[in-house]
């Protein structure tokens, strides 16, 4: 077996928590120093109104338009984006979706 | 804070978009009304946001998912967390629906509506007794709107009500604007409607607006929108309420198309005329 | 009688006619009238759909979602009155709904905004902070076994899911030139949602603590397949963002 040794974990977390930046923030508790510097600013995120699905004790006026022979195609924001994939390094196959964790 | 009861005074829904600015403002109203099923996450925000306005205000939980008028039993799963949630908060009110909203295929998210017979008397009596036994208190029934009636039904929708209470000790939760709505609906009057209803048991109001359309034979069909300003003659059959109550805790629906704040204010105090009259009517008695 | 079964089999199939019994006041059956509850129902589950895809609903316009949801509803009504859970498997159905195959991204965004409100309603739970991990002793430190925080939820992409996310909580959206694919994390350090794009090295590490492996076997494992890893890194990293739980039981072996 090819063991990790404790002395290179601990020397590792050690390093990690020693960056001239982190040292005193993460040991004051402060959390952000040491995400920043390990993955840069996080993406901006929704807020509060972004509360998700909720019930709902009123009838509505809106016309639900049955019939499953619709015709619409794509056509919000993703008209005038050129995105790329790719195949990234991962432990996973990737010719199919990955669960989530739950 | 802990309150006995809703004040007799304007309360509004609480939307996520306003939890920030309520907190940090703190305006004058009597209490705030919540879905009880929008709080049955386990934790975060919502949970958060709810535990500090609940410092300031009264609270009121109001169902829409026991589906008390079901034909199946009620769902005890669902009954034990609206008990959780009860004994979370400690709500100065619950209320839920004379409705049903799940049946074998799943949850609707709408307030189906119920035939009056002895059958169904009896079974939403029933239900009302268990949900008072479960959460150890009295719950408020809510009055439905409704766009068709049962060729069955052999009781009027007052004395369905009025039995309920008679039969279970629960209150009533008067929606004036689904009293509109249905004697519109059904050609009947909304007067005669409010001055049969069993007013000593009332322990809440509630008004919104509604949408407007017509049925097949081209004839007025009010549909219980909750996205609108309450229509001034739902503001006149609410004044004629209160007169014959006296003041009550009065909630603003407005769940669809939810405006600013200060829109919603505008119309807590179109309510808060209403009822500081009757307080002065009865100071000056 | 109209029984309750009548009622939604009627409600659910617009080609069904108002079930016998239902009437207007005139005293006949009214196609309207019974379909004003065919509307509130599926347009208050479309509107929940929604609600919890935004972005999804953006990248492919009102038009298409709708129509796209509209199928959902019709195939997946809630099974519980709670609906924050609602449009779990929605994801999933976008991924198999042919329409939508010209947005090959489309499934991983709604994962992510799956994602996202399982972390913003998940249960409330101390996180462990990096200042605790620097306090465990170097000699116990390889055999700690973390838990993950309750809100704590990642995903991997083949496409930069994070990123085209991120893009869209402002206006107007601008999609900056991003390529490839992205791991994004989502936990909640403290009160609120926090999205970042990690390293597919360390998304390994945190699947592998998540199945209970040690930190010393959990490094271990990313190692072989990343030999570049830097296992203190990673750790300070994550807890910096809030995915561990602080636990009084099993916080070592």
């Amino acid at each position: 077996m090819n063991r990790l040794s404790t002395f290179a974990l601990a020397a590792s977390l050690t390093a990690a928590l020693s960056g001239p930046a982190l040292a005193q923030d993460a040991m004051g508790g402060d959390a952000m120093a040491a995400t920043e510097k390990c993955y840069g600013v996080a993406l901006a995120g929704a807020n509060d109104c972004a509360a998700g699905p909720g019930t709902t004790c009123a009838g509505t006026s809106t016309i639900d338009y049955q019939g499953n022979a619709w015709k619409a195609v794509p056509a919000g924001t993703c008209e005038t984006m050129m995105i790329e994939g790719d195949r990234m390094g991962s432990l996973e196959p990737l010719d199919r979706d990955l669960p989530m964790a739950s | 804070m802990s309150f006995d009861r809703l004040p007799a005074r304007p309360g509004l829904g609480l939307k996520p978009q306003h939890y920030a600015q309520i907190i940090a403002d703190k305006p004058e109203l009597g209490f705030f009304e919540v879905h009880a099923e929008n709080y049955m996450g386990e934790g975060g925000p919502p949970h958060r946001y709810l535990g500090a306005i609940c410092e300031h205000y009264p609270l009121s939980l109001h169902g829409v998912g026991l589906s008390i008028g079901g034909q199946n039993a009620l769902d005890q799963e669902h009954l034990q967390r609206l008990r959780r949630l009860v004994d979370q908060y400690r709500p100065e009110s619950f209320s839920e629906h004379l409705a049903w909203s799940s049946h074998d295929e799943g949850y609707f998210n709408d307030l189906l509506p119920v035939p009056y017979t002895s059958e169904t008397l009896h079974r939403v009596a029933n239900h009302v007794d268990q949900v008072q036994q479960v959460l150890g208190r009295r719950m408020l029934l809510e009055n439905p709107s409704t766009y068709v009636l049962f060729a069955e039904s052999t009781i009027d929708e007052v004395d369905f009500l009025d039995a309920i209470v008679r039969r279970t000790g629960c209150g009533l939760l008067l929606d004036v604007n689904n009293v509109m709505v249905s004697a519109v609906n059904h050609r009947l009057d909304p007067h005669a409607y409010i001055d049969r209803f069993p007013i000593e048991h009332v322990g809440e109001i509630h008004l919104a607006g509604y949408d407007e359309t017509t049925d097949e034979a081209g004839e007025r069909l009010l549909i219980d929108a909750h996205g609108s300003r309450v229509r001034p003659d739902v503001f006149a059959l609410y004044r004629h309420t209160i007169a014959r109550t006296g003041a009550l805790p009065t909630l603003i629906e407005w769940d669809n198309n939810v405006p600013g704040f200060d829109v919603l204010m505008d119309e807590v105090r179109l309510v808060d005329d209403v009822l500081a009259g009757t307080a002065e009517q009865r100071l000056a008695s | 009688m109209t029984s309750q079964r009548q009622f939604t089999t009627a409600l659910i199939d617009p080609g069904r006619p108002v079930p016998q019994g239902l009437v207007s006041p005139r005293g006949t059956p009214d196609a309207k009238r019974f379909a004003v509850y065919r509307n509130n129902v599926h347009v208050s589950l479309v509107e929940a759909v929604a609600a919890r895809f935004p972005v999804t609903r953006q990248l492919v316009g009102e038009e298409f979602f709708t129509g796209m949801a509209r199928v959902y509803v019709g195939e997946n009504k809630p099974q519980s009155p709670v609906m924050l859970h609602y449009g779990d498997s929605f994801p999933d159905f976008v991924a198999g709904f042919p329409p939508a195959s010209t947005v090959p991204y489309l499934a991983d965004v709604a994962r992510l905004e799956a994602a996202w409100s399982d972390a913003y309603n998940a249960a409330d739970h101390a996180t462990l902070q990096v200042a605790e991990l620097g306090a465990v002793p170097p000699q116990l430190l390889a055999e700690v076994i973390l838990q993950l925080a309750p809100p704590t939820r990642f995903l991997r992409s083949r496409f930069p899911v994070g990123t085209i996310w991120s893009a869209h909580q402002a206006r107007p959206v601008v999609i900056p030139a991003v390529k490839g694919g992205e791991c994004v994390l989502l936990t909640r350090p403290a009160a609120d949602v926090r999205v970042t794009v990690i390293p597919s090295a360390d998304l390994a590490f945190l699947e592998f603590v998540q199945q209970g492996k040690s930190l010393s076997e959990a490094a271990e494992a990313v190692l072989t397949s990343f030999p570049d890893f830097d296992p203190g890194a990673a750790l300070v990293g994550l807890a910096g963002l809030g995915a561990f739980a602080v636990s009084q039981a099993g916080a070592s072996k």
